[in-house]
């Protein structure tokens, strides 16, 4: 196979980095900004998951299902995307962090496994007992999968070589709570009246657990990782937007501003993985010393997911946009998922 | 305790067999649902309507199942096969991002609309979902048949060293990624998976028919799916003779395994039928030894593609083991001989159709009703002598499928996941058989059993939209 074409091709892709852009580390940021996107996105199926515990009757339990209905396996797919790509640019990372948190990976597929059938299990019997045994398993996938997730990233970060430690614990907790709070305020779009009203309290409260866990797991992650570093710049601005953020939603959701509320949220998300990202950069697996430049394909294939990337992720945004605007607005209590 | 290579093979064996399950399913409905949603829109017709509503609730559980498995198998990847991983990141992790990205993104998003969104989008809208979904399900197919017939007929690549380990260098993606394989893989795959799905269809409504249970609804299920299975059956059989020929070509040891023939011969004949005489015949066939009924010359015939005295090298003459010869031979075997089926059905069926008699012949209903799930069947055979008939290779002729397993991995952590593999799949299959078979119980139009089915009674049942 050496018709020109072919060859002429791969021969320039190989030369060197597109435009001569520092594909690397752009790479290690979009790798951090999906994960974040996943966290976000699907995020808020989670926590939303979480808060179905606390609601007693069916219309208002449907009216959660519903509120996610068309949208957390778009939300879930962002996480597919996340393997992917970590295993097209840092192909020796993806290996050795899966393989080396082995259970752990597949504990959080079970919890994926579990909170995506549920609700489809839940809505096709209407008897109590078959109802109360999903919904129970809806809970359980949608706290097991951000919290297995988050002690995967705390590992990762703080280069944990067993199955987990202190600090990834709280970096599991951490997670979840950031889930309910993502969660709860969804619900303060996407709802109205009683199930917005009550929901938000819990979202206040797990805020409060989000912030304590996520300081407490980077204090007791940084003693024993020579390479976080708590007190560098970007750590502790990162730390402070956060702090700030945390109170502008809970503050915005007073106020009813729910879009508001809904953005800070997502700013502390994003600001959660751009933390883990800073604090690993340049390393990309502390435990293997990894770092970016170790770890990085080689030219071609780079140059090529570069082109996949930038000209397809506009268009995944612009689904996400069509989705979204075609449901746009909240649903009401007893509407009916499915 | 038991090896981690064994153990992470089966749990791979186990969750790629349970897994396209549900993409044959989705494959498969998607032109199916384009077509119903078409007509739904230009005909006002209740019974498209019904149609669309009803299968894409079918297609909806079947994607769900497919997501939640599909990314347990992007997963194990690199918790089980790391270094297969670490060596072939640069071919293999491309495409698997590829398809995230181009085709998950549009089906999932897409399918948001599709299922949830008749009654809150245009008609145009709704319309473009659905192809967007169809064409999100077959995108899909074309990076993960690009990435696994890399790994039958690997082409574009250079191996190199790097600190100690071999690694797998892209050296020309053209190539790489439009191998020799791919175009066989695809067609015979996407036509696979629409044969099925017109084969699940014609069953199901097969069944309502024969239990005089049928309704216009059912009548235009079995007549759109024996239509489709009639062109679908023959061309399976027609691309699958041609595809053998390039397995010969291009795997000659799969090829040697799916005819057992261990000694190098000239002029050999296609064993039509192969009959063990004992036991030792199922375990491990020798092509010299079965007694079979064969057509002399068309195996070399068909491996050369024109010349009935060709020669076809035998499994002794290759340097490495041998795959798992029993296997390959009697599921290559298996799936040829349920593909002639199929055909046999198919033109049973279009002969009754041709003489108005499609719905009062009880007996192919009984056979439809029998095959409904045979395609998906006969889909995994096909996959287990893909599969099978490469090893010892995990990609032919670079890196043995023994070294691709992670380095760290301990038998019991594999013995843990196997395990849990088993008991959960094992409860998913179960649960998504009982929502397809609650599904087609509860919202599909049927009418109560009359002895008469010359009565048409009022249409029972409401569309499935609630």
């Amino acid at each position: 196979m050496t018709d020109p074409l072919s060859a002429a091709v791969p021969l320039s892709l190989a030369d060197g980095p597109l435009f001569g852009l520092p594909l690397p580390e752009l790479w290690f940021a979009l790798v951090f900004a999906v994960l974040g996107t996943f966290l976000f996105l699907d995020g808020f199926d989670f926590g939303v998951g979480v808060l179905f515990a606390t609601r007693g009757t069916d219309g208002e339990r449907e009216q959660l299902l519903a509120a996610i209905g068309p949208f957390w396996d778009g939300n879930e797919v962002w996480l597919v995307v996340f393997g992917g790509m970590l295993f097209a640019v840092f192909p020796e990372v993806y290996a050795t962090l899966f393989s080396r948190h082995y259970l752990l990976m597949f504990a959080i597929l079970g919890g994926l496994i579990l909170r995506g059938l549920a609700p489809e299990m839940y809505e096709q019997r209407h008897d109590e007992a078959w109802q109360r045994r999903w919904g129970q398993a809806f809970v359980v996938g949608s706290i097991a999968s951000p919290f297995f997730l988050g002690v995967f990233v705390g590992n990762w970060l703080f280069g944990v070589d067993g199955m987990a430690s202190i600090a990834s614990l709280l970096v599991g907790l951490a997670v979840v709570s950031l889930t309910v709070v993502d969660g709860a305020a969804y619900l303060g779009v996407k709802t109205r009246g009683d199930v917005r009203l009550e929901t938000r309290s819990f979202g206040y409260l797990a805020q409060v657990v989000y912030l304590l866990a996520a300081v407490a797991a980077l204090v007791v992650g940084s003693r024993s990782a020579a390479h976080v570093d708590l007190f560098s710049l970007p750590t502790l601005g990162l730390l402070g937007v956060t702090v700030v953020l945390a109170g502008g939603y809970v503050a915005a959701s007073r106020a009813e501003r729910h879009y508001l509320a809904f953005a800070a949220v997502a700013g502390q998300v994003y600001g959660l993985v751009a933390l883990v990202a800073t604090l690993l950069f340049p390393l990309v697996d502390p435990v293997t010393g990894l770092e970016i430049s170790d770890a990085i394909v080689s030219t071609l294939p780079l140059n090529l997911s570069s082109i996949g990337a930038a000209l397809l992720l506009p268009l995944v945004v612009s689904y996400f946009v069509v989705l979204y605007s075609a449901f746009s607005g909240p649903v009401d209590e007893g509407e009916s998922y499915g | 305790m038991i090896d981690p290579v064994i153990a992470s093979r089966l749990q791979f064996a186990l969750t790629t067999i349970v897994h396209i399950i549900f993409p044959v399913m989705s494959m498969g409905l998607a032109p199916f649902l384009i077509y119903f949603t078409w007509k739904e829109i230009r005909t006002e017709e209740q019974v498209y309507e019904q149609l669309r509503a009803f299968w894409t609730k079918i297609f909806a559980i079947s994607f769900v199942v497919g997501t939640v498995t599909g990314i347990v198998l992007e997963f194990e990847f690199g918790t089980n096969f790391a270094a297969f991983s670490t060596a072939a990141g640069e071919l293999f992790g491309g495409p698997l991002a590829m398809e995230g990205m181009m085709a998950f993104m549009l089906e999932a998003t897409f399918l948001g609309i599709f299922v949830f969104g008749r009654e809150r989008v245009t008609d145009r809208l709704y319309m473009i979902s659905s192809v967007f979904v169809g064409l999100g399900t077959w995108l899909s197919a074309v990076w993960i048949l690009i990435a696994n017939s890399w790994m039958q007929t690997p082409r574009g690549y250079e191996v190199a060293m790097q600190s100690g380990q071999p690694i797998i260098l892209l050296v020309d993606p053209i190539a790489a990624y439009a191998n020799p394989r791919f175009p066989w893989m695809y067609v015979h795959m996407q036509n696979a998976a629409v044969l099925s799905v017109a084969l699940f269809m014609t069953g199901v409504a097969a069944y309502y028919v024969w239990t005089n249970r049928d309704t216009e609804f059912w009548r235009k299920t079995m007549k759109i799916g024996l239509a489709v299975l009639l062109v679908t059956a023959p061309f399976q059989a027609i691309h699958g003779d041609a595809y053998g020929r390039h397995v010969a070509d291009t795997q000659p040891q799969k090829f040697a395994a799916m005819e057992a023939q261990y000694e190098t011969d000239s002029s050999v004949g296609l064993k039509l039928l192969a009959f063990p005489t004992s036991v030792e015949d199922i375990t491990d066939p020798h092509a010299e030894e079965l007694f079979v009924v064969e057509i002399p010359f068309v195996a070399s015939l068909l491996a050369s593609g024109d010349d009935p005295g060709a020669t076809i090298t035998g499994l002794d003459e290759f340097d490495s083991e041998n795959p798992p010869v029993a296997i390959v031979f009697w599921a290559f075997r298996a799936m040829v001989g349920l593909g002639f089926w199929f055909i046999l059905l198919a033109f049973w069926g279009g002969y009754r159709w041709l003489r108005g008699e499609l719905f009062e012949d009880d007996l192919l209903a009984k056979a439809l009703v029998g095959s409904s799930v045979l395609g998906i069947l006969t889909v995994e055979l096909g996959w287990i002598v893909t599969e099978v008939g490469r090893q010892p290779w995990v990609i032919q002729g670079v890196m043995k499928t023994h070294a691709g397993v992670s380095p760290g991995l301990t038998g019991t952590e594999a013995l843990i996941t196997l395990a849990g593999f088993v008991g959960v799949y094992a409860g998913l299959l179960t649960l998504y058989w009982y929502v397809v078979v609650r599904l087609i119980r509860e919202q599909a139009p049927t009418r109560p059993a009359t002895p008469n089915r010359d009565v048409s009674g009022p249409e029972k049942g409401v569309p499935g939209d609630d």
